[in-house]
């Protein structure tokens, strides 16, 4: 692999693993607040799996790299600063009311269910294998908020409204996980990655429809709004500073210690 | 709620020849199981007992869980999360074990939200470092791993099995909170004196955990008789100080009690008095965190109940 295209591809996995992160904690926020003893258990059983899965990634860009895993997927997690984190903004937003949460979830899931399974035809063997494997987890969490979604959309005038107000705040963030940058470019011309265009009309094909079963209305029908609404991969909003003073404040209170 | 079937086939026996069945029937070493005859005495600890248990697993979810975004590596993360999620774990099963009696989950949590039913105490102080994590899984849980294992062999079926599985579990956190607690006494001298402070914060509290003294313990002679406890609050206290506080010291740890010495006659590890007015006063609701935990779990409740009425009014136009 030429060393920009190795480049590339660490870029893509590091924000693949950010985004992960960052989703599994603030899901993880939620262990011993949830609204039923249950889902203080499935919530905290999916954050699991976010976080298992960010270190898929990371020890994955620690392959391309040549680095030891453990010690790069630790560095880039508690040693990294805000602009060097690659997540999308939309998993950075505080974790909001029960709506907020589980609609991120299920939206997330659902372009994260798209995107593995574009990820197994890669032709970096690695990335499909282990895009294959994420899969097989990823179906039960997408059957989970989608059981969720329902229920609220369809359940109460309040959690109806509830939903939709979530709605209508997330999908201003949605667009940016399919933002393709100049990076996305070379590594689809190398069949590593799915074209992120591709990845939105499937994933807008599929999420629309459920929505409107769920008695919620997208927002602005089924189109994002044009290339000015474009967020980069290292601009983020004031919520992941304080994010990350909280998940990196034990680790830095001495860097070489062994915790 | 099969506990509160009636049998079919009158049982025309007095209580008192029911009493004595059910009395030989624990002497023999046999399990008591939902629909079986029982005093309403046994019944009403059995779910004082289970119910405190489920409190105590869902408020304890509260001083760990503060720290799970905090965790200083990926892999104590994980850990921690599936600690606190266990815990979550064990306080259904309980909640079901206790349903078997009669009780309902929602007369159970009311009772806890109102400030009716206890939980452990030991939930009431705080977690101030990473440290803690380790104090409580090696101190907090191996105390309650001696409870729950002579729970495991307590008389009422349902209880005693949900006890055998939750100990396999606890020995797990147990055996994470000791390595927390090892690498941090063998780390940097900061890290030690972390370790350090922690222990002396949670080591009597800990103690405390077993209860009031034998002679001061209203509940202990009926338990006993009905084989819901094998021991006394004192003998697991004694056990616990035996088994934890050589261990503590080979890691260069010291224990906050200038009276705890090793008794050759005895073979026993002898200790001070407990600070019984802290006891009490924690017990009452005037801990450190008391309050703070209460409002934690009813804002919880409150935040999720246009969640729960969703649940239902979907569940009613899902059947009909």
């Amino acid at each position: 692999m030429n060393p920009e295209l190795k480049q590339a591809l660490v870029d893509y996995l590091l924000a693949m693993a950010d985004d992960e992160l960052i989703l599994g904690h603030r899901n993880s926020e939620w262990c011993g607040h949830a609204p039923i003893l249950e889902e203080d258990i499935a919530f905290a059983n999916i954050a699991l799996d976010e976080i298992g899965h960010a270190i898929v990634w990371y020890e994955l860009a620690a392959d391309v790299l040549g680095e030891e895993r453990d010690t790069y997927a630790n560095r880039m997690v508690y040693f990294r600063d805000a602009p060097d984190y690659r997540n999308a903004q939309m998993v950075e937003l505080p974790k909001g009311d029960w709506a907020f949460t589980m609609l991120r979830q299920y939206l997330f899931d659902q372009f994260e269910m798209v995107r593995l399974e574009k990820l197994t035809q890669s032709s970096y063997t690695p990335l499909a294998e282990a895009a294959a494997k994420i899969c097989t987890e990823e179906i039960y969490h997408l059957r989970h908020t989608q059981a969720w979604v329902r229920r609220l959309g369809l359940g109460t005038e309040e959690s109806n409204r509830r939903m939709q107000t979530a709605l209508n705040e997330l999908m201003r963030y949605y667009e940016q996980l399919f933002s393709p940058s100049l990076a996305d470019t070379l590594l689809f011309e190398a069949n590593i990655v799915p074209f992120q265009t591709e990845l939105m009309v499937h994933t807008l094909e599929l999420i629309v429809p459920f929505l409107v079963e769920a008695n919620l209305i997208p927002p602005r029908g089924s189109n994002f709004v044009g290339p000015n609404d474009v967020i980069y991969r290292h601009e983020h909003t004031e919520h992941l500073n304080d994010l990350l003073s909280n998940l990196q404040q034990v680790a830095r209170l001495d860097p070489m210690a062994k915790w | 709620m099969y506990g509160a079937t009636v049998d079919p086939i009158e049982d025309i026996r007095s209580d008192e020849e029911k009493l004595a069945e059910f009395e030989a029937r624990i002497a023999r070493g046999e399990k008591i199981e939902p629909g079986d005859w029982m005093p309403e005495e046994y019944r009403r600890q059995l779910i004082r007992m289970i119910s405190q248990h489920a409190h105590s697993e869902v408020v304890g979810m509260l001083p760990e869980g503060a720290f799970i975004t905090r965790a200083p590596n990926l892999r104590r993360k994980l850990i921690l999360i599936a600690k606190v999620q266990d815990e979550g774990g064990h306080g259904q099963y309980l909640y079901h074990a206790a349903e078997t009696l009669g009780a309902t989950r929602e007369e159970m949590l009311e009772a806890l939200l109102s400030g009716k039913a206890k939980y452990s105490s030991i939930f009431n102080y705080p977690t101030l470092s990473w440290a803690d994590m380790g104090a409580i899984g090696w101190l907090v849980d191996g105390a309650a791993i001696l409870n729950q294992t002579m729970l495991a062999k307590c008389s009422y079926g349902p209880y005693a099995r949900a006890m055998v599985r939750i100990c396999a579990e606890e020995n797990f956190h147990r055996r994470q909170g000791q390595d927390i607690v090892i690498t941090l006494a063998l780390g940097t001298p900061e890290q030690k004196a972390m370790m350090q402070d922690s222990i002396n914060r949670w080591w009597w509290p800990t103690l405390m955990m077993f209860g009031p003294h034998d002679t001061d313990s209203p509940n202990s002679a009926v338990l006993i008789r009905w084989g819901i406890k094998t021991k006394t609050n004192d003998e697991l206290r004694q056990s616990f100080v035996d088994q934890t506080a050589p261990e503590l010291m080979a890691l260069g740890l010291t224990i906050p009690d200038p009276n705890l010495y090793y008794d050759e006659t005895s073979g026993h590890w002898h200790f001070g008095e407990i600070d019984w007015d802290e006891f009490w006063n924690v017990v009452k609701g005037n801990g450190p965190c008391n309050a703070e935990r209460m409002a934690t779990r009813r804002q919880a409740h409150e935040d999720g109940l246009w969640v729960r009425e969703a649940m239902a009014a979907y569940a009613e136009k899902d059947q009909s």
